[in-house]
């Protein structure tokens, strides 16, 4: 529990709780994840409690992936029907891209051209309903991965691999000499020579591991062993 | 997510060049981690990962009827289960194909090689022997779980005791172990198995590189004097295994054995 004391130091860094853990109790507001009972705010889930004012939310920190308008996913084609491509993108509703949505021309006859299944896709997500996730290529960057490999990490770690302003990804990406694209659903494609690719996923799975802790770029940029002396050959 | 055909063409470029995404060579095991006499009910039991492979398992005996062709043996039943946790693949209900199969080999292995001495544990002959079940759960799959189990199998029964039979009440008094072991041969059947993937082979794959695999041998080897024996084998996957192949395989499988299993079956 947070106590009136930290409160008033304004001392309220992110405190760990677990679903049924009692955050604080008094007069506040119950945000995501969290509920009142009486005076008590008891948390939802699993995750970083945050209170700003007299609201109360959690940050979770597991779970599934949680689908939002305008999120940048990576999907594995799981089918291919008359219309479009039925899409895997780690939640828990299917997906499915439309041929209206691609960007250029697709024969209808042959939508396997552009994508068969098993392949990989850069997307955007158009339009969440009760039905199903539509999903779009109509936008700067989308489209087919090709080469590389795909790794998974918990979508609640993707802002901490992401980094400030994409500060963390930018780092491995330079150490590493890999190209990378983080889909908001946590998958990872990565594309680069086999050292590389093997160090960048080693790097992200540390972030993914240590995500709740301080300090992190430094570490990390430790672990991509400092300024210029790890060079891929 | 099911196996992306990105990443099966880096695992089969990269096994043309001999490599493989961890680092490992292709006839190398991930570090084997067995632990005995985790549970305090079952007669034996043990944990075995290999990698982030995670298996128990548990080896109960219990007093029946021996089969009519067999009256003066023993029986065995081994079972097998995949927990929902162990991956997004596995559903909670009774055991699938995969389990299934797993669970007949384990049993082929341990039966064929003769690891258990099964006229040693007949009790009364025609009317009463022990059965043995062995229970194995994969609690976590990353590929490799049926040389898992084998191993987990293996390690559970060297752990084993006997329960009390009470002679006069005809009955087991479970609970109460003896400090008698199970009668156990020097014919330990570890289990290797070989992945076909493109045109290379490996053993021990991850879950990505079993994926990628469209064949599989499976071999049961036993050492126990200087040569090796093969008690049993069984072959899955979708496309055939020439001659040629069986005899690349066949050739590695003493290396194996004594890279990987050796230091074991010295513990």
């Amino acid at each position: 529990m947070i106590t009136e004391k930290e409160i008033a130091e304004e001392k309220t860094e992110r405190k760990l709780v677990v679903p049924g853990e009692l955050i604080v109790s008094g007069d506040y507001l119950p945000g995501d994840f969290t509920r009142k009972e009486g005076n008590d705010i008891i948390a939802n889930r699993y995750g970083l409690a945050e209170i700003s004012g007299r609201f109360v939310k959690i940050i979770p920190v597991s779970g599934v992936y949680e689908p939002r308008r305008g999120n940048t996913v990576i999907g594995r084609v799981n089918d291919i029907n008359f219309s479009g491509w039925i899409i895997d993108i780690g939640g828990p509703y299917s997906a499915f891209l439309s041929i209206m949505e691609s960007p250029r021309f697709i024969n209808k006859m042959n939508l396997d051209e552009f994508a068969s299944v098993g392949d990989v896709l850069d997307l955007k997500i158009n339009t969440v309903k009760k039905g199903g996730i539509d999903l779009t290529l109509k936008s700067k960057g989308l489209g087919k991965l090709d080469g590389g490999r795909l790794i998974k990490i918990n979508p609640h770690k993707v802002p901490r691999v992401i980094g400030r302003g994409g500060s963390m990804i930018n780092l491995i990406k330079e150490k590493t000499r890999t190209d990378i694209t983080v889909g908001q659903n946590g998958f990872i494609w990565i594309n680069g020579d086999l050292e590389g690719e093997k160090k960048a996923e080693e790097a992200v799975n540390l972030i993914a591991q240590e995500a709740t802790t301080e300090g992190l770029t430094d570490k990390i940029e430790k672990f991509l062993g400092g300024k210029d002396k790890w060079e891929v050959h | 997510m099911e196996l992306p055909t990105i990443n099966k063409k880096r695992i089969v470029s990269l096994l043309k060049e001999g490599k493989r995404l961890d680092g490992r060579g292709n006839y190398e095991f991930r570090n084997i981690h067995i632990e005995t006499g985790i549970s305090n009910k079952a007669e034996g039991s043990s944990r075995v990962k290999i990698g982030m492979t995670d298996v128990i398992v548990g080896v109960k005996a219990d007093v029946q009827e021996p089969y009519p062709d067999h009256d003066d043996e023993g029986t065995m039943i081994v079972g097998m289960e995949f927990s929902p946790a162990a991956g997004e693949r596995h559903e909670i209900g009774p055991p699938k194909m995969d389990a299934i199969e797993i669970a007949r080999v384990v049993d082929r292995g341990i039966r064929e090689s003769g690891f258990i001495n099964w006229k040693e544990l007949c009790i009364k002959k025609g009317e009463k022997v022990w059965c043995i079940n062995i229970d194995i759960y994969c609690i976590n799959d990353d590929g490799n779980v049926l040389d898992a189990s084998a191993l987990g199998a293996i390690a559970a029964l060297k752990n084993s005791r006997l329960p009390v039979y009470d002679k006069k009440e005809e009955s087991v008094k479970f609970g109460e172990l003896t400090d008698e072991g199970l009668p156990l041969t020097e014919h330990v059947p570890y289990t290797m198995t070989f992945y076909k993937v493109g045109e290379g082979y490996l053993v021990d794959p991850t879950l990505e590189e079993e994926d990628a695999s469209e064949a599989r041998l499976t071999f049961s080897v036993s050492a126990p004097k200087k040569d090796k024996i093969i008690h049993a084998m069984q072959k899955g996957g979708e496309i055939p295994i020439s001659e040629v192949e069986l005899d690349v395989m066949l050739d590695k499988v003493e290396k194996i054995y004594d890279d990987n299993f050796v230091k074991l079956a010295t513990n």
